[in-house]
């Protein structure tokens, strides 16, 4: 049995450190953007939710091939756990995008605009995986279908990164590029140890519910092994194996 | 500290709204997050705390018989 607890507390002080360092950098250490002045501050906390929840999907696709490979029922918790995260972390970017957007063109949204529409798109893709998960009954059928999801959307994020960047028509900034980008040194180190930041935190959300899930299992089989089967009630919508 | 007192006072009549709006959007989701893991953790502990006493209760059952075996004897 995996220990998800192991190292939480020094992962959970270094997610703290870090996000206070970011905060205190983007508001007395960045300097104002000379274009959009202090709503510029916003992006030090849209771009990484939205880097990191992309890479979630990725990597909740990484570990559904695990579980496809393997058999093993954990690989799809964690995939489901990962999943659930980056959904989190993509409706805090969509909301806080959305802010910025009316701060800065006027709109809360705006359709004709191929990032968001595409960011919208893969957050709605990811919003039918749980559903679709708890729609189907057999537990080895549900992680199967559900790593099979998690892989294939999985590997639409990347594709459907790169169709927008080979849009044309866009306002939406572009804050990275493979030339660095166009940030000033002080900016670029704000917002990397932001990106940094809430990484961690992804992280640490991600072993903070591996941990409850795996406690709640753990005391599951101790009920069964100690009670009986009856003694254990139905999980409900669970994607922990029992 | 002289960083803070020599930093800019923010302005949070204008575009500050919008700023402060996002970044409590961010607390915000972190607390909800926080408030669903004590829910869950409360349930756990009390589910281990019940499976505690139901295991007490068997031993000493279980304990009871022996000495009633051990005295018909």
């Amino acid at each position: 049995m995996s220990t998800y607890g192991r190292g939480l507390r020094g992962l959970s002080l270094a997610t703290i450190a870090t996000i206070s360092l970011a905060l205190v950098l983007v508001f007395f250490y960045a300097p104002l953007d000379a274009d959009q002045g202090f709503i510029q501050k916003i992006f030090y906390i849209h771009v990484p939710l939205a880097i990191v929840s992309l890479c979630g999907f990725i990597f909740g696709g990484v570990l559904a091939i695990g579980h496809l490979r393997t058999g093993d029922r954990r690989w799809d918790l964690r995939s489901y756990v990962a999943i659930h995260m980056a959904l989190i972390f993509g409706v805090g970017a969509l909301i806080t995008g959305s802010i910025w957007a009316k701060a800065s063109w006027g709109h809360w949204w705006v359709w004709n605009e191929p990032t968001l529409v595409s960011f919208l798109i893969v957050v709605l893709l990811f919003a039918t995986y749980q559903p679709l998960r708890f729609a189907i009954e057999d537990p080895m059928l549900q992680a199967r279908y559900a790593s099979v999801f998690a892989v294939i959307a999985g590997a639409f994020v990347p594709l459907n990164f790169l169709a927008v960047r080979l849009a044309q028509q866009y306002v939406h900034p572009r804050v990275l590029t493979l030339t660095g980008g166009n940030l000033p040194g002080s900016m670029r180190l704000t917002f990397l140890i932001s990106l940094l930041g809430i990484t961690l935190l992804y992280a640490t959300l991600w072993k903070y519910e591996m941990a409850a899930k795996n406690a709640r299992m753990q005391v599951r089989r101790l009920r069964r092994a100690l009670l009986g089967d009856d003694a254990v009630p139905a999980f409900g919508r669970s994607a922990a194996p029992s | 500290m002289s960083l803070v007192f020599a930093a800019p006072a923010l302005p949070l009549h204008s575009a500050g709204k919008y700023v402060a709006g996002a970044y409590i959007v961010f607390v915000a989701l972190i607390l909800i997050y926080v408030a669903i893991m004590a829910r869950r953790l409360t349930r756990t502990e009390r589910d281990l705390e019940q499976l505690r006493r139901e295991v007490e209760a068997r031993q000493s059952e279980e304990d009871a018989e022996h000495e009633y075996q051990g005295a018909a004897r």
